[in-house]
């Protein structure tokens, strides 16, 4: 695979933001004092008058957020994932979810790849919650292709969307050129006939890595791309898991609630088959360099590779 | 509308969130009550809204913040005639769009769902905002409970709005001084509550919350205020009309039985025969 260059999605959240709002005079950004780090200070700088900084007060901005869709205006609150989607759950869940708001929610900063700042910082939770809020749709993108046109996609959607951004800079694998993005329709990356890697954000471009460390070894592995955590496409992972019965789940988030259990949620009902789910195993991320941290929690090519060779 | 006609008008709301209370088996009588006051002034003489057009991108919203007093809103919003009084009957029967809090997805009228205490001012607050980043002149309007202000979120909307300016956004504070525990010194006290806004950066005015004369001056002097957003402390007495239900905590969130209906209704019956 040639890795022309690597570029953090959350930079992807602020780069689309700026060129979807100058042709939409209705998208407004929100953040809560993490401008620089989210990266909406890139859409400030371009739109002054419509960044709103709220201060250090996420449960507020999701209320801020909810107050102006229902005039017309598209808001993106912006913040970690940490407090998007846990600091404010209940905000989100009642006073966006519940109306069924066109807001949404850019969470940058999720999972173990936040690095150095350690556990209080690297969400590994935010899909389990999102995902079983009625009526949100739950997208967590690979790279910077994929990130720019989720964004987009999520602005022309009507409803609540959660989108999932990382601080780490990621291999951009998706050609702009021919790239296409649906909400809710998977991708297949790599067509392989010994065993399924469903995986999604940072770790679909570990995971098409891990295929080729794999095929050196004689597995001969398919690759499926998730970005939409929901609504999932059903379809893509029945055949994903019919092409070869054995099915690796990878995601820079919790095994519990994320990418693995609506994977096994949709095969338990349509296709039994044996899932593995490849992820932060119950436990809190630690400080330190974020390639680091996923070498060591195994979210890695060589880890997944390793992990999938031994559970085979 | 003159104060007279206010007054009648109040005391139909009032009968109506009995009736709907009675008719749910449930729901809470105490703080519809105190607030009936402020609801029948809002709808029927402080906001421009049009129950044919409950959609009016130029109208006058509100917010009610602490969402469980819905019965009493609910009663303004049918009276104003944004959907029939007989639907008050069906208030938390299952199939109905009146639900226990309000839900501005199915209740024609209402601007925001709320019930989750101390989120309708952020998003009382999102609506000034696009307000003023729209250049329209439309007011907001959010009625806060006075336990409901110990949510910690509400000083981040009062923070939000004293930072913003939002000379647009007017909040009651419903001080009835009872929660579900008992008052609100017992509790956990907020007090004093008009030098906390003042801190936050409101024009403050307190006044009696069930006295007309004086509500109508308040809203003129919150409109008239400019550059800071103002709150009015109501002082009220929670289940007021309803002699029984006055300042008896008790009565926050229950309904009554058909004696107890009765008796309200003959009450409020009483008060409107002679106001006639």
């Amino acid at each position: 695979m040639l890795e022309t260059k690597a570029i953090a999605t959350r930079d992807s959240y602020g780069n689309a933001l700026v060129e979807i709002a100058k042709e939409h005079d209705n998208l407004i950004v929100l953040d809560a004092d993490l401008a620089a780090a989210t990266k909406t200070a890139i859409f400030k700088k371009a739109f002054p008058k419509r960044h709103i900084d709220c201060g250090i007060a996420e449960a507020n901005m999701a209320g801020i957020a909810a107050g102006l869709s229902t005039c017309g205006y598209v808001p993106f609150m912006s913040s970690f994932a940490m407090f998007a989607a846990g600091r404010a759950y209940e905000q989100v869940r009642n006073t966006i979810g519940y109306p069924h708001l066109n807001v949404k929610i850019g969470a940058t900063h999720a999972g173990i790849s936040v690095g150095e700042d350690g556990a209080t910082h690297q969400c590994n939770e935010d899909l389990a919650l999102m995902r079983t809020i009625p009526g949100m749709v739950v997208i967590n993108p690979c790279d910077d292709v994929e990130a720019r046109a989720a964004v987009k996609a999520a602005y022309e959607y009507v409803g609540p969307v959660y989108l999932r951004f990382g601080r780490l800079a990621v291999p951009v694998i998706n050609d702009e050129e021919t790239y296409q993005f649906e909400i809710g329709k998977g991708i297949t990356l790599r067509e392989g006939k010994d065993v399924t890697i469903i995986a999604t954000g940072l770790c679909v471009s570990e995971s098409l890595k891990a295929a080729e460390l794999l095929a050196q070894q004689g597995i001969d592995a398919m690759v499926i791309n998730i970005h939409t955590i929901k609504p999932i496409d059903a379809e893509l992972v029945v055949a994903g898991a019919r092409a070869t019965g054995r099915v690796f789940t990878v995601e820079e988030h919790s095994i519990i609630g994320g990418l693995g259990s609506a994977v096994m949620e949709v095969l338990s009902e349509y296709l039994p088959t044996k899932v593995t789910r490849i992820g932060v195993n119950d436990t809190y991320g630690e400080s330190g360099p974020a390639k680091e941290l996923l070498k060591k929690y195994k979210l890695d090519a060589e880890g997944i590779a390793e992990r999938i060779k031994a559970d085979l | 509308m003159n104060k007279l006609e206010l007054q009648k008008k109040a005391v139909a709301v009032r009968k109506g969130a009995m009736t709907g209370v009675y008719c749910a088996k449930s729901g809470h009588p105490g703080g519809s009550l105190s607030a009936a006051d402020i609801f029948t002034y809002l709808y029927f003489e402080e906001m421009n809204v049009d129950p044919s057009n409950p959609k009016d991108e130029n109208r006058d919203r509100f917010v009610l913040s602490k969402g469980h007093t819905a019965p009493g809103y609910y009663a303004a919003l049918a009276l104003k005639g944004f959907f029939s009084i007989e639907e008050l009957k069906n208030l938390r029967h299952v199939g109905a769009f009146l639900q226990g809090h309000p839900d501005m997805k199915h209740t024609p009228g209402v601007d925001m769902s709320s019930g989750s205490l101390g989120q309708g001012l952020s998003t009382a607050v999102g609506m000034a905002l696009a307000a003023k980043l729209s250049n329209k002149d439309y007011r907001t309007y959010c009625l806060c409970g006075d336990g409901e202000i110990q949510e910690g979120q509400i000083w981040e909307a009062a923070m939000f709005a004293g930072h913003r300016k939002l000379d647009n956004l007017l909040v009651i504070v419903d001080n009835n001084n009872l929660q579900i525990d008992g008052t609100l010194e017992e509790v956990c006290s907020p007090y004093p509550i008009d030098e906390k806004f003042k801190a936050f950066g409101f024009h403050v005015i307190n006044i009696n919350g069930n006295d007309f004369d004086e509500i109508d001056k308040a809203f003129a002097e919150a409109k008239a205020t400019k550059g800071m957003p103002t709150a009015i402390i109501a002082h009220t007495v929670k289940g007021k009309g309803v002699s029984f239900m006055e300042n008896n905590v008790n009565w926050h969130g229950k309904a009554p039985n058909e004696e107890e209906y009765k008796i309200a209704m003959e009450e409020l019956e009483k008060e409107a025969a002679a106001l006639c």
